[in-house]
């Protein structure tokens, strides 16, 4: 081996500690990245192959009713290449363990038994036979929610009737990926699913024989898609269409659209932290070890090494931190990412796991990685390739310390010998501080960004169901009624009060923007649903014109007081220019509301109602399920408490791990920086600290020297991390985002406390490590060796 | 002196070198006007007070560093105006230093301090043979810090000579030496010099040490004042302090 070779190794063993911490918060920049993109890819990657094996159609529509024959003639618009007519409605369904009905949603299949789009896959039994009219498939979530397996039967209410039914299969379907209940926010498996039945016995429950009232196709290679929407909806229209709509509004593929969006942020935000830190991690320590090795690489170039040899030396050591840095990261972001992987892959049910990181985030990571290590060596390298020989080999000169204002200051406040030697070190050596100061508030900022998640959930929950949802039920019925309905509802038992409102497909157009929402009329005196504005304050619905949720408003490219046309997708039907009154704010979901007055008076009707909100006494709630189950008019009855129990759920489990993860690498920048930081400070100082000793200065104080710095760095660097922090959220919360769910930029003081404290303890007790160090200095030795 | 101007059988040769080093406002001298030359296998010591400029001579004579004027000469190759790398590659091929505080590297044994060398040389010895010129075979293992000053100033002798060289340029081999360490030293480098013929620069303090070598020149405020020849060289063994 060659002997610079040999000397890197001896060397690397002694900082061994330091190259690892460097190593470490490089692996994890790397590691993040495989992490998420790599889970990105694959999830990508299996929902691709799902949706083209089990033909995922690309344009949805429902209508209220039309014949069959209608169905060539879609065929035959320019650029559909396959369609499917179905028939899809709400279904209670009565389960022997459960007191309250779930409901389910029932999708047709057609007569010859396989659908043509959106094909179900049979995980347990069989699919229903043609034959069997008794006979469903149900969506295994649900299944497994309820213990449901092939074989069983129970009661469902279709279309007001009772029909029992039997269970010939269990399945999953690329159109339900994700099942959301109308009306909820998170997939509550136990009381909402979906049902395939045969088309006859479909049809028949609802008195749609020979027609559909739901469209599903795909589209031939290269058609447009907003021309084939525009033509179905011309064809619908007198069929009740309530507007098509393509994948990009088809609520279980935006979910999951979001979800890798969110992979996709944590990917390009965090990274590039780590990378940065390490980076500067390099620079400082082979900066040191440059400055140590002077007289060596004088030596060196006396003996005639030429500057490239010398510069390659020390750019091993920092390719070998790079090196075990990706490596760390690559195993670590592969083997979290499979496991990722396996997690959302069940969580989603995909059918099978397809972990395929792909090549490129690998090749990406590691230039990225090897990258920050090496450009932060450079300039080290750089240093040792400058410095002359004949000067290298000189002693260098003792550090010049200036007289200056600190002097006067130190005097001033009475600060003691030892304060000022901190106080020195750091004007003497700007740099050096300057990147403590940076690493220790980007660990800051980490930790506050990842606990922001906390807190902007906690609004998120307290706006949804303490400010905005006052209900503790609400029932949507089977079809719109006399607004009347409400005072019946009164006199359910339990009840306290009742708010009817009515929710009306519509389409809103802005120019070339339009959006598919759903408009609900209400009262302007509604006490249990309220309206929020940004301060969070309630909003009165006005007179005239459409209040707007945050997300819709900005999809639309509309603010208050501009107009937009509003197209009527139920009966009546029709079309109205109409101003935006008010922008409210609404975290999950996109919504437009309108005085309910106002509404029914531009449409020409009489008030109705399809949906209505309650607050009950708990203790009747035994009597007022029974009483909905036996009401063929509701549809759904939804407790809120549930609602918000599921929500609370999903989100824990998610949100307590990711917070622990990115908890944890914040910390280990700190570790990084504080670390190595303390031990170039204790090299550096080794001479002089080991003076203070022979002068007689007890452990403690000389310790003091050493551990007073990094914490006063420390400290001066917990406010600049709460800046940066605050600037993380704002990245996350843009980047977590989506048209449907607004996150809010809110950090409370809990979260800026609870990060500075655990920045300042992690800090503490990596100096504390160091210092240890001073304990075991043989003073003598330290004061003969002037390095 | 101006004989040595057209004396071509010169290895090393300096043609009024100056060196002015500037800190601030303050200007140095150390070098005003030298005239030097190095023949083959001549041993030649320099003497001067400290501060007199020889470090300084040398190093400009070694290529570590540049004269601010003059001119000096490598058989008939002026080093005047190589560049850096044309300056590493002369070291590299010609000039062995030792250094009066040995500089060795502390990570590497006494043996692959030498190596350190032998590996970049194109005709070298090998270390153990290096080593054992000046008497080390016994400590070919060790490390730096487990040697004595004289055994470190040996391996960086060792490690001046291994590559065969030219030229070897040595700074107060000694300077940190009891005498009997030191008579050890300069055994080994007149050993080399007689067995290889490599021209020898001696810096020393010592006026004793003068003896052992065939011409003694002295400096003073970054001049040569005088110099005179050794009529015999002494054996190191017979010279005391
Ligand atoms: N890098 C430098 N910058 C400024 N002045 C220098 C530098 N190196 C040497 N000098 C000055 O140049 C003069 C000659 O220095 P040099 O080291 O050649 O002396 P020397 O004869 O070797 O002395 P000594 O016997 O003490 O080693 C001295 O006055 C010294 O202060
Ligand atoms: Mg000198």
């Amino acid at each position: 081996m060659r002997m610079l070779d040999r000397k890197l190794l001896r060397d690397l063993r002694h900082i061994w500690v330091q190259c690892f911490a460097i190593s470490l918060v490089l692996g994890c920049g790397i590691m993040v990245l495989i992490l998420s993109s790599g889970t990105q890819r694959s999830l990508e990657a299996t929902r691709t192959a799902y949706y083209e094996h089990n033909r995922f159609a690309d344009v949805f529509a429902s209508l209220t009713r039309a014949p069959r024959s209608l169905l060539p003639e879609i065929a035959r618009i320019d650029g559909v290449a396959r369609t499917e007519g179905r028939v899809v409605f709400t279904a209670m369904i009565d389960l022997e363990h459960k007191p309250e009905p779930a409901s389910a949603l029932v999708i047709s299949l057609p007569p010859g038994g396989e659908p043509v789009l959106n094909v179900p896959l049979v995980r347990q039994g069989r699919m229903p036979r043609p034959d069997h009219l008794d006979e469903v498939a149900v969506s295994e979530a649900f299944a497994e929610a309820n213990g449901l397996r092939p074989g069983d039967r129970f009661q469902a209410v279709l279309n007001g009737q009772m029909r029992p039914l039997a269970i010939a299969g269990v399945v999953i379907s690329p159109e339900y990926i994700y099942t959301v209940g109308s009306g909820a926010m998170e997939p509550d498996d136990e009381n909402f699913g979906i049902l395939w039945m045969n088309e006859r016995a479909a049809a028949s429950a609802m008195d749609l024989s020979g027609a559909f009232n739901d469209l599903t196709l795909t589209l031939a290679h290269g058609a447009d898609e907003r021309a084939v929407i525009a033509e179905v909806d011309r064809i619908l229209a007198p069929y009740g269409g309530t507007g098509a709509y393509g994948r990009d509004r088809q609520p279980s593929n935006v979910f999951i659209e979001g979800e890798l969006k969110q992979l996709g942020t944590m990917a390009a935000v965090l990274p590039p932290i780590f990378l940065v830190v390490s980076s500067v991690l390099v620079n400082m320590v082979l900066g040191r070890l440059v400055a140590l090795d002077r007289g060596q690489i004088g030596l060196f170039k006396a003996l005639g090494y030429r500057n490239r040899s010398i510069a390659l030396h020390y750019s091993k050591m920092t390719v070998a931190i790079g090196i075990a840095g990706v490596l760390l990261g690559w195993a670590v972001g592969w083997w979290l990412g499979h496991g990722l992987t396996e997690i959302y892959t069940r969580y989603f049910r995909f059918p099978s796991l397809f972990y395929r990181p792909g090549t490129a985030p690998i090749a990406i990571s590691g230039v990225l990685g090897m990258t920050a290590a090496v450009l932060g060596g450079l300039r080290a390298v750089r240093a040792a390739t400058r410095l002359a020989p004949a000067v290298a080999m000189s002693p260098a000169a003792p550090p010049v310390y200036r007289r200056g204002l600190l002097d006067r200051l130190g005097g001033l406040l009475g600060l003691r010998q030892t304060t000022m030697m901190i106080l020195r070190s750091l004007v003497r050596w700007p740099g050096r501080a300057a990147v403590t100061l940076f690493g220790v508030g980007g660990s800051v900022a980490v930790l506050v960004a990842s606990f922001f998640t906390f807190d902007a959930v906690d609004l998120i929950i307290e706006e949804l169901f303490e400010r905005a949802n006052l209900q503790d039920a609400t029932i949507t019925l089977a079809g719109p009624v006399n607004a009347s309905a409400e005072l019946d509802a009164r006199a359910l038992p339990g009840v306290l009060s009742a708010e009817g409102l009515y929710a009306a497909p519509v389409r809103l157009v802005n120019g070339t923007r339009s959006r598919l929402v759903s408009v609900q009329a209400r009262s302007p005196d509604a006490r249990l649903s309220r309206l929020l504005d940004a301060e969070g304050g309630t909003v009165r619905i006005g007179e005239t014109g459409l209040a707007l949720t945050e997300g819709l408003a900005e999809a639309l490219a509309v603010r208050p007081g501009e107009t937009l046309r509003v197209d009527l997708l139920s009966a009546p039907r029709g079309s109205w220019e109409m101003p935006v009154s008010a922008v409210i704010r609404q975290s999950l979901g996109q919504g437009a509301y309108m005085n309910r007055d106002a509404f029914f008076r531009l449409i020409g009707q009489a008030p109705q109602v399809n949906m209505i909100h309650l607050a009950i006494d708990r203790n009747d709630l035994g009597a007022l399920q029974a009483r909905v189950q036996e009401t063929p008019a509701i549809a759904r009855f939804t407790l809120w408490s549930d609602i918000r129990r599921q929500f609370e759920d999903t989100l824990d489990e998610s949100l307590v791990t990711m917070t622990v993860i990115f908890a944890a690498l914040g910390m280990l920048i700190t570790i990084g920086v504080v670390y190595n930081a303390a031990r170039i400070q204790l090299a550096e100082r080794a001479y002089e600290l080991a003076s203070l000793r022979v002068l007689g200065f007890r452990r403690r104080e000389v310790s003091y020297v050493l551990v007073a710095e990094q914490m006063l760095l420390t400290l001066v660097a917990v406010p600049v991390g709460w800046l940066v922090g605050y600037g993380f959220c704002t990245l996350m919360a843009d980047g977590f985002s989506t048209e449907v769910v607004t996150i809010p930029v809110v950090v409370t003081r809990r979260t800026y406390a609870v990060a500075a404290l655990i920045v300042i303890l992690t800090a503490l007790a990596s100096t504390l490590v160091v210092g240890r160090r001073l304990d075991r200095i043989d003073i003598v030795s330290a004061l003969k060796q002037k390095e | 002196m101006s004989a040595s101007h057209t004396d071509h059988s010169a290895v090393l040769r300096t043609e009024q070198v100056t060196k002015i080093y500037r800190s601030g406002e303050v200007a140095v001298h150390a070098l005003r006007g030298v005239d030097f030359t190095l023949r083959p296998h001549e041993v030649v010591a320099l003497l001067g007070a400290s501060g007199s400029g020889k470090s300084t001579l040398l190093n400009i004579l070694g290529g570590l560093d540049r004269p601010t004027s003059g001119h000096v000469h490598f058989r008939d190759e002026d080093l005047t105006g190589l560049d850096d790398d044309d300056l590493t590659e002369f070291r590299r091929a010609h000039v062995g230093f030792v250094f009066q505080f040995y500089n060795l590297v502390p990570s590497l044994t006494a043996r692959e301090n030498v190596a350190l060398v032998t590996e970049v040389a194109d005709d070298p010895m090998r270390p153990e043979e290096a080593l054992e010129q000046v008497g080390l075979s016994a400590r070919l293992d060790h490390f730096p810090s487990e040697l004595s000053g004289g055994e470190q100033q040996r391996v960086s002798i060792a490690r001046a000579i291994a590559k065969r060289p030219e030229i070897l340029l040595c700074d107060e081999p000694t300077g940190a030496l009891d005498s009997k360490t030191g008579i050890a030293v300069l055994e080994a480098l007149i050993e080399v010099n007689r067995n290889l013929g490599t021209a020898t620069a001696l810096i020393t303090h010592n006026v004793e040490i003068r003896r052992i070598a065939d011409r003694v020149v002295y400096m003073a405020d970054g001049r040569i004042t005088h110099e005179e020849r050794n009529a015999a060289r002494v054996a190191p063994a017979e010279v005391s302090w």
